[in-house]
């Protein structure tokens, strides 16, 4: 068994009265591509909010590659809100802004596309060099870092070219057909240089030749950059042909996990989410 | 080629506008209103580019673009008034307490740095807000900081409500073109770097910027500094320009004005800022100071003419712009070297996109 890259331990995330992730715990292990399933509004999203640091947890906390970078516990009026489990379980406040998460190596992308659309696609993805950047604000400026600037450049250049867009690099980000800012978006989340990937329904709104061959694409960059990939999806196809292991939640709780066979005849999965197709 | 070609071109502009000042000098009277719109016209690019660099390319809406400059033009004039004359300059506080003073360009210095030091500190808790309410709190820094330095208490550092003046002044438009152009100069290769693309990606959105890792905090303020460093050089700038500073002046209608100029001139574009302060200037200073006197052609009385109504037609053509032309001159492009070679190579024909 390969090493744990990311666990997540009893995260509740509650919104005032409302618990959209409910006593979370799912690990990810290296190499994998694991897939989070669930019907709308079971709390996916919020699960990877959590995890990349735009929400705080309620409760719980995350690790990533044996390291916690994630832990909260109910505080303020959340102490007497609370419905959850686990309340006095964790006591560290562990709350970094997403771009600490980034640099620690979790790259994501998002349900709705959010691409730097008045930017063009080779600087939408230049912009993942910035961090990881040896510079301060004068030596930019005065093009003091100019290797370092010229390696940004270079790195981006190939990356774009590994990702067969570079013949659109001078292209306004905005402008793309739907299709291509997916990739986009993925191949920026790649620049950031992370060990473990999160796609947040990366096939939505394609069609089943689009999806295919996004199937491939995800396959193929985890071989190309040794990624693990974490992939909130609706696709089932998608999700049955790439995934490793599958988690299922429903109203915020995991219902079930397993490998895709086994989700695929859990009664509680299909009750709650599959359902029965038709010609069965 | 096409690098080497462009720098040298614009070397060559640079050069024909220093020796178009020259000799404008040269023939024009040195009390006429031309000279005097092109002074205040760099210290208004220098200050407009600031507030673009705030506004247009990081996204953050921020008013307080006059309390900067205010801090500017009274640190400028606080430290650079010849300790001769202190006594009286500061005639109803004893002289004040400062007994020395700086060079100018440690004064423009120094006017930039305490500048950029309240910025740093009022970003504190203001750079947490979002749009409308970074403009309110912003705003409220700059009629708070003009009525502070007009307090009685601080009266011996800025002599109160009076008139700080007999610092000294330029006499040449040089001067402020050669100030303003060298912190364009500095904050268009900020914007060009790294961080320039940083300020942007913020700009076009907060949170795909930070899953990017761009710390959102540390940018936002480094912007505002940024900002409000070359805000303070402006406000110093135009303290020399006015010969005497009160902080009366830096109400909020300045700041809206530079506002103006940055909407009309295109948020996100820097060549439009300074093409626009040209103009508003020129027309609320010179070309439009006709409508405000009272004009018989002939035996016709022109009607409507008459004190204030200047203000009307302004209002009606800004008012114009936000209507029709929203993206105002530049929209966010540049005006390029290459630009021009494009436009006189193919005329009327778009930039062609390689597939």
């Amino acid at each position: 068994m390969s090493a744990n890259v990311l666990r997540v331990n009893d995260v509740t995330m509650q919104f005032g009265g409302v618990v959209a992730v409910d006593n979370l715990s799912l690990e990810v292990n290296e190499g994998e591509i694991v897939a989070l399933i669930g019907p709308n509004g079971a709390g996916k999203t919020t699960a990877f909010n959590c995890i990349t640091g735009v929400y705080e947890p309620t409760n719980g906390s995350v690790s990533f590659c044996g390291t916690e970078i994630v832990e909260s516990y109910p505080h303020g009026k959340m102490k007497k809100l609370y419905r959850g489990e686990n309340a006095g379980k964790y006591a560290k406040r562990i709350l970094p802004t997403p771009d600490k998460i980034t640099k620690e190596g979790i790259a994501r992308t998002f349900q709705n596309i959010r691409l730097f659309s008045s930017m063009t696609v080779f600087e939408n993805v230049l912009i993942a060099k910035h961090m990881r950047a040896k510079q301060n604000l004068f030596t930019a400026a005065f093009h003091l870092n100019h290797a370092e600037e010229a390696r940004m450049r270079a790195e981006t250049l190939e990356l774009l070219k590994m990702q067969n867009l570079d013949h659109l690099k001078d292209e306004i980000a905005g402008s793309l057909p739907y299709g291509i800012q997916r990739r986009l978006e993925i191949a920026r989340a790649l620049a950031t240089e992370p060990k473990l990937l999160l796609l947040d329904e990366p096939a939505a709104g394609m069609n089943p030749q689009e999806t295919q061959e996004l199937a491939e694409f995800i396959l193929q960059i985890r071989e190309t950059y040794h990624l693990t990939i974490f992939i909130i999806e609706h696709h089932m196809d998608l999700v049955m042909q790439i995934s490793d292991r599958v988690y299922v939640l429903d109203f915020g709780k995991l219902l079930a996990h397993g490998t895709p066979d086994e989700i695929q005849n859990n009664q509680h999965v299909i009750d709650a989410y599959l359902g029965v197709s038709e010609d069965a | 080629m096409n690098k080497k070609r462009n720098t040298v071109i614009a070397a060559l502009l640079l050069l024909a506008a220093l020796a178009l000042i020259l000799i404008l000098e040269r023939i024009l009277p040195p009390t006429h209103i031309a000279l005097a719109v092109l002074k205040k016209g760099c210290i208004y690019s220098l200050v407009a580019v600031s507030m673009n660099l705030l506004n247009g390319f990081t996204g953050l809406f921020s008013l307080g673009q006059a309390g900067f400059m205010l801090i500017g033009a009274y640190t400028y004039a606080v430290l650079t008034i010849p300790a001769a004359d202190r006594g009286s300059v500061y005639m109803y506080y004893g002289g004040g307490i400062i007994h020395f003073s700086v060079p100018v360009i440690v004064g423009l210095l120094a006017a930039g740095l305490l500048a950029a030091l309240f910025a740093w500190l009022i970003g504190l808790p203001v750079l947490r807000l979002k749009s409308d309410y970074l403009a309110i709190a912003t705003l409220g820094f700059a009629e708070i900081i003009r009525a502070f330095f007009q307090w009685d208490e601080l009266g011996v550092i800025t002599n109160g409500s009076n008139m700080l003046r007999k610092y000294p002044s330029f006499s040449t438009t040089l001067y402020p073109f050669i100030v303003s152009a060298v912190c364009i100069g500095i904050m268009v290769l900020i914007i060009n770097s790294s961080y320039g693309r940083a300020f942007k990606a913020i700009r076009d959105d907060e949170i795909a910027a930070e899953a990017m890792g761009i710390n959102l905090a540390k940018h936002k303020r480094m912007a505002f500094c940024i900002s409000s460093f070359f805000a303070g050089i402006g406000g110093a700038l135009l303290a020399m320009y006015q010969t005497s500073i009160q902080a009366a002046t830096f109400r909020s209608s300045m700041t809206y004005e530079i506002l103006l100029i940055v909407v009309i001139g295109g948020l996100g574009s820097v060549t439009g800022s300074c093409i626009a302060s040209f103009l508003f200037i020129a027309s609320s200073e010179w070309w439009l100071r006709f409508l405000d006197t009272e004009m018989t052609i002939g035996n016709f009385h022109v009607p409507l003419l008459r004190a204030g109504f200047r203000k009307v037609v302004f209002s009606v053509i800004i008012m114009a712009i936000v209507l029709f032309a929203r993206n105002g001159i530049m929209g966010n492009r540049e005006f390029s070297i290459n630009g021009i070679f494009r436009f006189f190579k193919n005329p009327g024909k778009k930039k062609e996109v390689k597939q």
